[in-house]
């Protein structure tokens, strides 16, 4: 069954018509609105190549409200002329008629009457010529008629300045047979309902097909957070590498274990006030293990443990001063500092995944607040060489396996080395970490045995986050300003596959 | 990091060869520098300034290299070159001798005045030296970074050099009250007060940045010659009357600081690398401090350290396997002279006074390790046998937040740090009910306390994302920070999570819902007195007991 009359007339007529049917035309052919044709073309196309429907705009003349007047009741001037009897009519009278005042000039300048201003009683309107062609009523007509095109560009940009005309563009269809016509189609169903299994009257329907280009409705989801996804990556990773998650729930540090226990001097540059958060309120550490703290002291002070120490008055006081930590190998101390304490020693392979706060200049790259991401292994008798080798199957687990190493300086590590990658995008060596052994200075104090070496590495968490999302503006992803519409379409984590090329 | 900046040419003169940009680079990567970039003194002037200002400037290409913190030896053309064509053998490291005068010593007298503001001072000359403006500039250029590295902005150690010629000895660094200072300051042209120069300086970009060292003190450090006149007022500015010009040739360096080991290493490094261009190249004369007790000592040091490792240490610290004889080798290129002694596995290393960062073994080794090259080493996995464990904190942390975007909702991350007002005046609570810590030295308001809850960055995530479609179903499991003086440090972290829901309508019930289905993750059942997960009806309403008694909440849901 055809989808209503006016689709089924169309299919009939299109089924006899040479070539196609305009949607206009038909309408009028049919009697009905043209927008009774368009929606049968649409439900038509709606059911597969029944037929084909191309959208074409063409222009038309109307006639305004007024030319509709005119086409029917003659000209203003043709009027005017009727009005006036043989014998005249006074000017007067002729212009409180409805057409009077545009008739009269135009019959005038037509010279169809004149006007004797002696008369008595006021000037007169007399006929010059007995009989009139109304050209402007008849123009009208033609347009009324569909035959537009008879007029001459002239006429009609005349007529449309008196505002009898319009110019219309109306969108039509041209419509033809498709290659599966047919004028018995049937409406296809869309969905597959229980009762047409049930009753079998599936198998005689046609379903009309998915529309495959068009998007489905997204599922209502909750969605993890970009950073913190590839946070759970990194932590699966050093899982998977054997390593144990360190402690890392105290951002409230004091200088001690954050400065000094690392035999970071206490004029070094980053316990200044400019790089570094310290507290107003709990201004100072309330305890700290003072045995240690002596061997610090020592260390820096006036050296031994092999080393020629800082020589220079280490103070108390300094290491009390509370922080927020500026890394998270302030942890990383405190874990040494226990492992130390249990004997005999056993060989430990740590991770920690955490905050760290810097009082630094803020941009579209930094933040004072950031997450480090920190791997340890403590070893007797580890090598740089092992080092290396640790690195190089971390970093292969995050997908970089191009990497070269270079002589750095952190002052708690000795051997240090910065980790280049080679990245494709940039084509240059980017840094993508930092590493080192830890000094003998550091661990010796804790108590360590002297032949333990303890190896360590640190990257930011943030900066290969934005390389996998491709973000530019680190506010963009960290913080309250986010942007949840880039929570939400954010794809999974995967670090071991390419990341996608950088939005523009 | 320091970064030097040095002309391409001059360099390349200096190394005898030249290098394309790349080899230039490789070759700074290799011995642990970065060129950090090729640029001239018209780009960056255009950079910084725009076009119109830099017309005219120099084209000369420049290199900026950053070197390591601690590598104070290569913070200038001339040491950078030195340290290049030792690793590249093509010279010997130079021997740096102090010598005595043929005439007088110079005497520099420190009076106990000085004692409570800078009490450290050392002093060398260099003799018969011949400059040209790149020397010149370099000299300037190497204080200028010594000043704002090692000496931390002058804090530590000020350097002052002087034309000698223009003074009499011997000098006397004492320490006066300001109005009793009087001397015409480099570039100017008439004599003022201490007090009226830190008033001029108050506007001066350069200067006003090392004011404070001494602003409060009563007494400032002054150095006279024997004739009264100033040297100058460290660590602030040098007298006008002896300054130095490109056609010095005897030159009066003095180091002042409250950091003596610092004050020795500066001194050394300055008079070690622009004793190259001495009459006698490397050669350095020394002059005499003599202390407020009495005692006296001659400076610059310019010691010489013997130390003493076996070579199955480095190979075993770094994972290679070289005979002594190579890694002495290997250690000599890094400027360390070193030869095989005694069993043969011994090697003695000699420190030279340029490097002062070689303060352990371990210094030693990674030298060792760079000479080598880094990128020669073997890698090896080490056969440690560890089971890792979760942090049980973050194990619960990590399969809640599943759970909860499970359940629909989006997790935030907002920042650790914020303004009282977040946590307080926002929430209608009083900041002393808070226990939050307070950070003493915030930039902005942003970060003048550490959260004491996470709602506040939930709701500033809403209201961030107004734009977005309702409803925002938000939550985060976070730390948030209180002060605690059971703790060392008094103040400990606290897991917190905080759910919000965001729609035209309150929908409580969604919010309720949230936390039934949390107690039921968490196999907390519905309890029956009051401890714990409590449901309780109330006026009709089902309530949840979240947290008792928030003033951030309506009352009605609260109980």
């Amino acid at each position: 069954m055809a989808d209503g009359p006016v689709a089924e007339q169309l299919l009939r007529r299109l089924e006899v018509a040479d070539g196609g049917l305009d949607s206009a035309e038909l309408a009028t052919q049919l009697g009905v609105e043209h927008q009774a044709v368009v929606g049968a073309v649409k439900s038509l196309q709606a059911l597969g190549e029944v037929i084909e429907a191309e959208l074409r705009s063409t222009k038309r003349w109307e006639l305004t409200t007024e030319g509709e007047e005119i086409a029917r009741e003659g000209s203003h001037e043709a009027r005017v002329f009727r009005s006036v009897p043989p014998e005249g009519l006074a000017q007067s009278e002729l212009m409180h008629l409805p057409s009077g005042k545009v008739g009269f000039s135009k019959a005038m300048s037509n010279k169809w009457i004149r006007v004797d201003k002696s008369a008595a009683n006021g000037p007169r309107v007399f006929r010059v010529v007995d009989k009139v062609e109304d050209e402007v009523q008849r123009r009208l007509q033609l347009v009324q008629g569909g035959q537009a095109e008879k007029l001459g560009e002239k006429e009609r940009s005349e007529l449309r300045k008196r505002k009898l005309l319009t110019e219309v563009s109306l969108k039509t269809y041209w419509v033809s047979k498709g290659s599966a016509f047919s004028t018995s189609v049937s409406k296809q169903e869309t969905e597959l309902s229980p009762e047409m299994i049930s009753s079998g009257s599936w198998r005689d329907r046609s379903f009309k097909p998915y529309n495959f280009s068009a998007c489905g409705v997204l599922p209502d989801s909750g969605h993890l957070h970009p950073l913190l996804k590839v946070r759970s990556q990194f932590r699966q990773i050093f899982l998977e590498m054997g390593f144990t998650e360190m402690q890392t729930d105290n951002f409230i540090e004091s200088s001690f274990w954050n400065f000094d226990a690392l035999f970071q001097p206490q004029q070094h540059p980053a316990r200044d006030q400019h790089d570094t958060f310290f507290l107003q309120d709990p201004a100072e550490a309330l305890q700290l293990p003072m045995d240690y703290v002596h061997r610090v002291k020592r260390a820096h002070a006036q050296g031994g443990y092999g080393s020629q120490g800082y020589k220079y008055s280490w103070r108390l006081d300094e290491a009390r001063k509370n922080v927020l930590r500026t890394h998270t190998t302030a942890a990383s101390a405190r874990a040494l500092y226990r492992l130390a304490k249990k004997k005999p020693f056993t060989p430990v392979k740590y991770f920690s995944i955490d905050r760290v706060f810097r009082n630094e200049t803020l941009d579209a790259t930094h933040l004072a607040e950031f997450h480090q991401i920190e791997g340890v292994v403590a070893d007797h008798g580890l090598t740089l060489g092992h080092l290396m080798g640790i690195l190089r199957e971390f970093f292969s687990k995050l997908g970089i396996t191009q990497l070269r190493f270079k002589p750095a300086y952190n002052p708690y590590t000795e051997p240090s080395m910065e980790v280049f990658s080679y990245h494709q995008g940039l084509k240059k060596w980017v840094e993508v970490g930092n590493s080192g052994l830890f000094r003998p200075e550091m661990l010796l104090p804790m108590g360590l045995p002297e032949n333990v070496s303890v190896i360590a590495w640190g990257l930011s968490l943030e900066r290969p986050t934005m390389i996998k999302y491709g973000i530019n503006n680190i506010r963009e992803l960290v913080g309250h300003k986010v942007n949840l519409q880039m929570v939400y379409d954010s794809p999974l984590c995967r670090l071991d596959v390419e990341p996608r090329p950088q939005r523009t | 990091m320091p970064t030097v900046s040095v002309k391409r040419d001059l360099l390349f003169k200096a190394l005898g060869r030249t290098y394309t940009d790349e080899e230039f680079d490789e070759l700074c990567f290799e011995f642990g520098l970065e060129l950090d970039e090729i640029t001239s003194e018209k780009e960056i002037i255009s950079k910084e300034q725009g076009n119109v200002k830099a017309e005219g400037a120099s084209n000369v290409i420049l290199y900026k290299i950053d070197v390591p913190a601690n590598r104070y030896d290569l913070l200038c053309l001339e040491g950078l070159v030195r340290g290049l064509q030792v690793f590249k053998e093509r010279i010997k490291a130079p021997v740096y001798k102090r010598v005595m005068p043929n005439g007088e010593i110079q005497k520099l007298i420190v009076t106990e005045e000085t004692a409570k503001v800078r009490p450290f001072a050392v002093a060398a000359v260099l003799r018969n030296i011949k400059f040209t403006k790149d020397r010149y500039d370099s000299f300037i250029e190497l204080q200028e970074k010594l000043h704002q590295n090692i000496c931390r902005k002058r804090a530590l150690v000020a350097i002052g050099t002087h034309d000698l010629d223009s003074l009499s000895g011997p000098f006397t660094y004492t320490a006066k009250r300001p109005s009793d200072i009087k001397f015409k300051p480099l570039n100017k042209t008439k004599e003022y007060t201490a007090c009226e120069l830190m008033n001029i300086y108050k506007t001066d970009n350069h200067l006003k940045h090392y004011l404070h060292i001494i602003e409060n003190k009563p007494l400032y450090p002054v150095i006279y010659d024997s004739n009264g006149v100033v040297l100058s007022m460290p660590p602030i500015i040098n007298g006008n009357h002896s300054k130095i010009t490109v056609n010095t040739r005897n030159i009066f360096i003095e180091c002042t600081g409250t950091d003596f080991t610092k004050a020795k290493i500066v001194l050394d490094i300055i008079v070690t690398m622009f004793s190259e261009y001495c009459q006698n190249q490397f050669t350095v004369e020394a002059a005499e401090v003599v202390f407020p007790n009495g005692k006296s000592n001659t400076f610059p040091e310019l010691a010489y350290r013997k130390e003493m490792v076996r070579a199955d240490l480095i190979n075993k610290k770094v994972g290679i396997r070289e005979t002594p004889e190579n890694l002495a080798k290997l250690l000599t290129r890094m400027y360390l002279k070193s030869e095989v002694i005694g069993d043969g596995n011994q090697i003695e290393v000699e420190i030279p006074p340029t490097r002062a960062d070689i303060m352990h073994a371990c210094d030693i080794v990674e030298d060792a390790a760079i000479a080598y090259g880094y990128n020669n080493i073997q890698m090896t996995l080490p056969k440690t046998y560890t089971i890792a464990n979760q942090f049980p904190l973050n194990k619960l942390t990590e399969l809640l937040r599943h759970d909860l975007a499970a359940a629909g909702f989006t997790e935030a991350l907002t920042f650790a740090l914020c303004s009282k007002e977040d946590i307080a005046d926002k929430l209608g609570l009083d900041i002393s009910a808070t226990n939050a810590v307070h950070i003493s030295n915030p930039k902005t308001a942003e970060f003048q306390v550490a959260r004491t809850t996470l709602l506040p960055g939930l709701l500033k995530t809403i209201a961030a994302n107004r734009k977005m479609p309702l409803p925002l179903k938000l939550f985060e499991i976070s730390d948030i920070v209180i002060k605690d003086s059971s703790k060392d440090v008094g103040a400990k972290n606290c897991r917190h999570l905080c759910a919000v829901h965001y729609n035209k309508n309150p929908g409580f019930e969604i919010i309720h819902g949230l936390l039934d289905r949390i107690m039921q993750l968490l196999d907390v059942p519905l309890g029956k007195d009051r401890g714990g997960y409590v449901i309780k009806a109330s006026a009709g309403k089902q309530i949840s007991r979240i947290q008792s008694s928030r003033t951030s909440f309506l009352p009605w849901a609260v109980c």
